[in-house]
């Protein structure tokens, strides 16, 4: 039994080697290589991350979120990232049970702070704002937690509201073929846009 | 729920189960060895392959060596992947500058791949080179799904053949596997998931200054303040964001195609760079379940009847509808102290739902979808963080991994722990009327029985006593997240996890610790392994026996009769050996979180 084992396994043995060496190199260099290689030709922006350009510096990913907390920007959503918020060399959501102590008051935190940011807001908070995302670096917020800020954000630019309110709607993506996913809008594309805004606003109000 | 989240689920069924067919039949070509249209390309790339290593594809193999031969590879797989994670600093293509993997979690690591479990005790974006993400990891993706697909092609071809000992050439079934099957899904899919945003670049992770710098806080390190208490955190401010990129479009295609599950990024498909759109996500949901639910139809074409076939993959679909619906009903419906927080319940509240540790992109739905689908098959991806789900929306994934993973399941190893399953069916429908029980023409008698008997009970053994000796020690339960019942529930799903090859988590648990990485080690070798060899073994006795006539007295296996018998007994073994263990888990954060 154990020679024929052993007899088994002397024959097997330059298969198994070469097998590995060979299904190595044509899975493991040659696909990714070749994919490599097509993503670069077919879709350059894609494949370099989606990065964000501007003036010759790179600001940022179209995919990834980034922290905001000036009143003057909308913010995105809660990130568990450490140590810092939207950390995008750490992945990770809080992994907390929605239903214990620990995510309660961090939610009740979030609600005070949302509040005492724009105190004649009596609107409902939606639930975007209030939890963390699974990546920590979740790029979007709800068309309805957009819409909860305006208010701040406009009495902190000096802005109208309903200017305010136009921009937002343009940035609102809709559902993805117009079922998959939920509505969204990307947090720093909006911020860029408004603060071009705000830019153009204040250059105009500079001439005589 | 609604509209577009139920049309979602909705066409995500009709393209699963109506892309199964095809696949399966397409399946069935490649793995009797028969002209499937791609050979007339890759031909050749196979018959080199073979010249190169040495392999006779005419000269088959008996249990033994297939297991033999099944099992060296693997091992020299584990072997060469614990060398290049514990080397990998010193090798090249590594822009980021990661040093070596930790003895522990290398070996855990390494057994995850290899195993099709793919458990993530690391954080992909801070541990690994970008030469361990493609030569190491995405390989042990391909292959370790080629294996689960040639075991299954082995068990197949011992109900279908007589009296003889051989089961096909292994070399043979792995090469096909990935050159015909694996490899070409993966390059459409890995090139419709870089046309959506996901990046393939070997350039090092991009630096984009920020608009607003970030102040936060560095807390020092469990063992600098274990040398000086009284150090405090230092603060400091970002302004820059390091975003880690890498060669992610190839390695996510044959991660959720081979039901591996094992991201490039610690948040997993989450990350919007793995799964950028609500296209993407969908696309990935489906690709988790494809090749599982094709396969059924590859077994029905093998054994020459397709409602054979049909008849597993109903029992599937039924059992996987019904925890899909308590998982959309659970996390739609949400925390009740926290609804108080937000809008309340009903139209007031602008956004409903557990959200915590979900994409907007996504939505609740689809993540429930994804939740139920990655733990249904044993592919263990998630999009959306399981360990913030509601009690009973957690429960759903945690059972459906307790089952066995044989609800579709990981590739080919899903469908054979089924037709274990179905061969326990016969056995018992046996008992019942006081006869030799047959399954597809072939007497099932008492060493079947016992092998069948071992594939099943092997998993179960490993949840229960990780589960009990990681509860029992303090480093198993310091590594706990959040306390109380979902603490429990947290080592209780690793476990699940692990024994089972599924590799999704809990993921507040610290598993990167001595103690989880080598139990888990053990316990994701055993699950593989341990069922894979008595499957070949079932598969050596199947083929050497004679077909029996089917008869007055013979069970058919292509009814609903049968269909019902099958979920029952997945149901009823599942459910005796856990719901003691899910009582004091899930069951009781739910009816604390309701008392609140």
């Amino acid at each position: 039994m154990l020679k024929d084992m052993l007899t088994i396994l002397g024959r097997q043995l330059r298969p198994a080697i070469s097998m590995l060496i060979v299904l190595s190199v044509l899975t493991g260099l040659i696909y990714p290589s070749a994919i490599t290689l097509a993503a670069r030709a077919l879709f350059p922006h894609q494949a370099d991350g989606s990065l964000i350009e501007s003036k010759g510096t790179v600001v940022g990913s179209e995919l990834i979120g980034q922290q905001t907390s000036a009143p003057g920007h909308f913010w995105g959503r809660p990130s568990a990232t450490s140590p810092q918020p939207y950390n995008a060399q750490a992945s990770g959501g809080s992994n907390l049970t929605p239903a214990g102590e620990a995510q309660l008051k961090a939610v009740k935190e979030r609600v005070e702070a949302l509040r005492a940011a724009d105190p004649g807001n009596a609107a409902p908070i939606p639930a975007d704002l209030l939890t963390a995302s699974g990546s920590g670096l979740d790029p979007h917020i709800s068309p309805e937690a957009a819409a909860f800020q305006v208010s701040r954000v406009a009495k902190a630019r000096g802005l109208d509201e309903a200017a305010l309110s136009a921009l937002v709607a343009r940035h609102k993506e809709g559902r993805q073929l117009g079922f998959l996913g939920e509505p969204r809008v990307n947090v720093l594309m909006l911020n860029r846009a408004l603060d071009s805004l705000a830019a153009n606003a204040d250059s105009a109000k500079g001439k005589p | 729920m609604q509209f577009a989240n139920i049309l979602t689920i909705v066409l995500y069924m009709v393209l699963l189960l109506g892309l199964a067919w095809p696949l399966g039949q397409y399946m069935a070509k490649v793995l009797e060895g028969k002209p499937c249209g791609l050979d007339r390309v890759l031909g050749p790339v196979e018959r080199l392959l073979y010249r190169v290593c040495g392999v006779k594809p005419q000269e088959e193999m008996d249990w033994k060596g297939y297991a033999l031969a099944m099992f060296l590879f693997n091992m020299l797989g584990f072997v060469v992947l614990y060398a290049l994670l514990r080397l990998q600093g010193q090798l090249p293509l590594n822009p980021d500058a990661m040093a070596a993997v930790e003895p522990g979690l290398a070996f855990n690591t390494a057994m995850s791949f290899v195993t099709n479990t793919n458990w993530q005790a690391y954080s992909g974006e801070s541990t690994m080179s970008y030469l361990t993400q493609m030569l190491g990891l995405t390989v042990h993706n391909f292959v370790s799904a080629a294996t689960g697909i040639a075991i299954l092609a082995a068990l197949i071809r011992g109900l279908v053949r007589r009296e003889t000992r051989l089961l096909g050439n292994f070399w043979v079934d792995l090469t096909r596997s990935t050159l015909y099957i694996l490899l070409p899904l993966s390059v459409m899919f890995a090139l419709a998931l870089a046309w959506q945003g996901v990046p393939q670049t070997l350039g090092g992770a991009a630096k984009a200054s920020l608009s607003e710098p970030v102040a936060y806080e560095i807390t020092p390190s469990a063992d600098d303040l274990k040398a000086d208490p009284s150090l405090k955190p230092k603060p400091a401010t970002a302004t820059e964001q390091a975003i880690t990129r890498g060669p992610v479009a190839s390695q996510e295609a044959i991660k959720m195609l081979g039901t591996n599950g094992g991201g490039f990024f610690n948040a997993n498909s989450a990350h919007p760079f793995e799964n950028p759109t609500p296209l993407t996500n969908f696309l990935e949901t489906l690709a988790i379940l494809v090749i599982s639910a094709g396969l059924c139809h590859t077994f029905g074409h093998m054994v020459g009847d397709a409602r054979q076939g049909w008849v597993l993959l109903a029992a599937m679909t039924v059992i996987f509808v019904v925890f899909l619906s308590v998982c959309l009903w659970a996390e739609h419906t949400g925390v009740p102290q926290m609804a108080a927080l937000t809008g309340g319940h009903g139209a007031g509240n602008p956004l409903p739902g557990n959200w915590e540790g979900k994409e907007l992109r996504f939505g609740v739905t689809a993540s429930a979808l994804w939740a139920t689908a990655t733990t249904a098959a044993s592919n263990g991806s998630v999009n959306a963080m399981h360990d913030s789900f509601t009690p009973l929306g957690g429960l759903v994934p945690m059972v459906l991994m307790q089952l066995g993973e044989v609800v579709y399941g990981g590739v080919g190893c899903g469908l054979y722990g089924m037709l274990v399953f179905a061969i326990i069916v016969v056995f018992i429908g046996g008992l019942m009327v006081g006869r030799t029980p047959e399954y597809l023409g072939k007497k099932i008698e008492a060493f079947d029985t016992k092998m069948a008997s071992i594939v099943i009970m092997v998993p179960l053994f490993g949840v229960l006593l990780g589960t009990a000796w990681a509860v029992m020690t303090a480093s198993g339960k310091a590594a706990i997240a959040n306390p109380g019942a979902h603490g429990f529930s947290e080592i209780l799903y690793a476990f699940s996890s692990m024994a089972n090859n599924n590799g999704s988590a809990f993921a507040g648990l610290s598993a990167n610790t001595p103690l989880y990485n080598l139990l888990g080690g053990i316990v994701m070798l055993t699950g593989r392994f341990w069922t894979a060899i008595p499957v070949l073994a079932l598969a050596g006795s199947l083929a050497a026996k004679k077909s029996v006539p089917v008869s007055a007295g013979t069970l058919p296996t292509h009814t609903p009769l049968f269909c019902g018998l099958l979920i029952a007994v997945v149901l009823v073994v599942g459910a005796l050996t856990f719901i003691p263990a899910l009582a004091l888990g899930p069951i009781v954060e739910h009816l604390m979180m309701l008392g609140h």
